[in-house]
């Protein structure tokens, strides 16, 4: 497969990197957990349950067109191919607990891949809307307009004291998680991370790194979301998580500012060097290229490296994992493999730019 | 000892995980760790989640749960929720309810936990689902306007609070033809 055909194939719409402030925030998502009354959650549900909630949920947007987004397409889980799977989860539009250990699960998905539907997950729905840059708001609308579709058709297990009833306490209320994906390189350089992660989670917030284990943050990518779900309304949990962020954007560029100042030939040598790994590697692991990536990406926008295009982070973080690397060779590949497989695509996608 | 994964080459990574107190070891060859540290990354927090976290916090609570049972007084049978026949320490092990009707079955012992887990908070302030919430609608935004009117009153801004009054009256007056008239 050329390239330029997988590569358009590949990416989806949140990946553009055209949204706002995504030279820092490379995605916002907006998340609803949502349940049917009378039916028991995806843990004890019974097979015949699972499939009159697919078939519930799915008549719902059956045969419509969402202006701007058009149909949206049903995709049951066990029909997949194992390398399909795996490419729907490291492009965000489906949890690995749906595509590993789900019983009966299936998505809906919109063909520019912002508006995901889960079935069957840990939630008989989970609505997410995943969109380019900083815009929560937006994806909040998005997610209650689809909400209110499906709840045409279906009763929702509502309580009035407590909210949307979930199948884990920890979403209970409003089902809503808000998170923000970030690039943070000036923040880590600096060091300043380890005291922001702390102060966050004080604000009820969590941070955490999307791509690596624990505290690592593989490419220095960075996800925030909230942790409450009860007692304050959708707006007021998506304002509370937009101002962090902001603030957070802030501080990110004055650390970049305070780089450039202090150790400008430094920073520059290593946004070259990273560009000279990735522009001639032959073999490449995925932690080496993340950091590479995030070097690059930092140069870019901080004027080093001109003439690439910045959604080049977004892109190749999502397209040199082992499921797209796979789809990308049209089979099965040995991790060694994968390495260099993965260094040709970086470096044939480089050339792209030129 | 050979790669447990690809039994080709000898193991030379020993991985011990330990998932709520069970612990299994992989031994694997550079290269099967490599490809299992892939997986990783791919599940973000998968080997340990707020769930997990969770079943700790419920595990805390289940001693109150206990203690209770061990006073002279204590009669009943464990709870547990009559329409997915959930018991409330098979809850605990799992951190997930069967069905939204557990929620009921197990209130008064949810109420520290949520407190807990939402800093505090125990009542919903969110949206209300359009269709089958109507008279939750009418009812909150009756609460919403006395409390206006309360602070109207302290004000002593009367003329204000005379119009809520009558505002009042009419959502009241639509929350008890809503029942009447069995809905919309």
């Amino acid at each position: 497969m050329s390239i330029e055909k997988f590569l358009n194939q590949a990416l989806s719409s949140w990946m553009s990197g055209d949204g706002p402030e995504s030279d820092i925030v490379l995605s916002s998502r907006v998340r609803l957990a949502r349940n049917l009354k009378n039916y028991r959650f995806p843990t004890a549900f019974s097979s015949e349950e699972a499939k009159e909630i697919i078939e519930k949920v799915y008549n719902s947007v059956k045969d419509k067109s969402f202006p701007g987004i058009g149909p949206l397409e049903l995709l049951v889980i066990d029909d997949l191919q194992p390398l399909q799977k795996r490419v729907l989860v490291e492009k965000h539009l489906i949890s690995p607990h749906l595509a590993e250990n789900a019983t009966h699960g299936a998505v809906l998905l919109s063909e520019n891949e912002e508006i995901s539907i889960m079935i069957n997950e840990e939630d008989h729905v989970r609505i997410q809307c995943l969109y380019s840059g900083l815009q929560l708001f937006e994806a909040l609308k998005m997610a209650n307009a689809f909400d209110d579709v499906i709840e045409d058709y279906v009763d929702y297990a509502f309580d009035e004291k407590i909210g949307y009833l979930t199948s884990c306490p920890t979403n209970v209320g409003t089902g809503l998680r808000a998170s923000v994906m970030m690039h943070l390189p000036g923040l880590v350089l600096t060091r300043e991370m380890n005291n922001i992660i702390p102060a966050m989670n004080r604000l009820g917030l969590v941070v955490r790194g999307i791509y690596g284990e624990g505290s690592e943050a593989l490419g220095n990518i960075f996800q925030v979301s909230n942790q409450i779900t009860l007692g304050k309304s959708e707006e007021d949990i998506v304002d509370e998580l937009q101002n962090v962020v902001k603030q957070l954007i802030a501080q990110e560029r004055a650390a970049r500012e305070n780089l450039r100042k202090t150790s400008n030939i430094q920073l520059e040598d290593k946004v070259f060097r990273s560009y000279g790994i990735l522009s001639n590697c032959r073999i490449i692991e995925s932690k080496e290229a993340a950091s590479c990536l995030s070097d690059v990406r930092l140069g870019i926008d901080m004027g080093y490296i001109k003439g690439i295009s910045k959604n080049i982070l977004n892109e190749l973080m999502i397209v040199t994992q082992p499921g797209f690397l796979q789809q990308y060779a049209g089979g099965p590949l040995r991790p060694n493999e994968r390495d260099v497989r993965r260094a040709t695509l970086i470096r044939e996608r480089l050339k792209m730019e030129n | 000892m050979f790669c447990q994964e690809c039994n080709e080459r000898p193991a030379t990574v020993h991985l011990t995980k330990i998932i709520n107190g069970e612990k299994t070891i992989l031994h694997l060859c550079d290269k099967c760790a490599q490809e299992k540290g892939e997986m990783f990354m791919m599940h973000p927090g998968a080997g340990f989640s707020i769930n997990h976290l969770l079943a700790g916090l419920l595990n805390m609570e289940q001693g109150a749960f206990h203690s209770a049972q061990s006073s002279p007084f204590y009669q009943q049978t464990e709870p547990h929720c009559p329409h997915c026949s959930m018991t409330y320490s098979q809850f605990v092990k799992i951190g997930h309810f069967g069905c939204p009707n557990c929620y009921d079955a197990f209130r008064e012992y949810l109420t520290p936990l949520l407190r807990r887990l939402h800093s505090g908070s125990l009542v919903h302030n969110g949206k209300i689902p359009r269709r089958m919430g109507g008279s939750i609608h009418i009812r909150k935004s009756i609460e919403e306007l006395k409390q206006i009117l309360q602070e109207a009153v302290a004000k002593e801004e009367f003329e204000k609070a005379a119009e809520i009054r009558d505002q009042i009256k009419y959502l009241e007056s639509q929350l008890d033809s809503y029942f009447q008239g069995g809905g919309n």
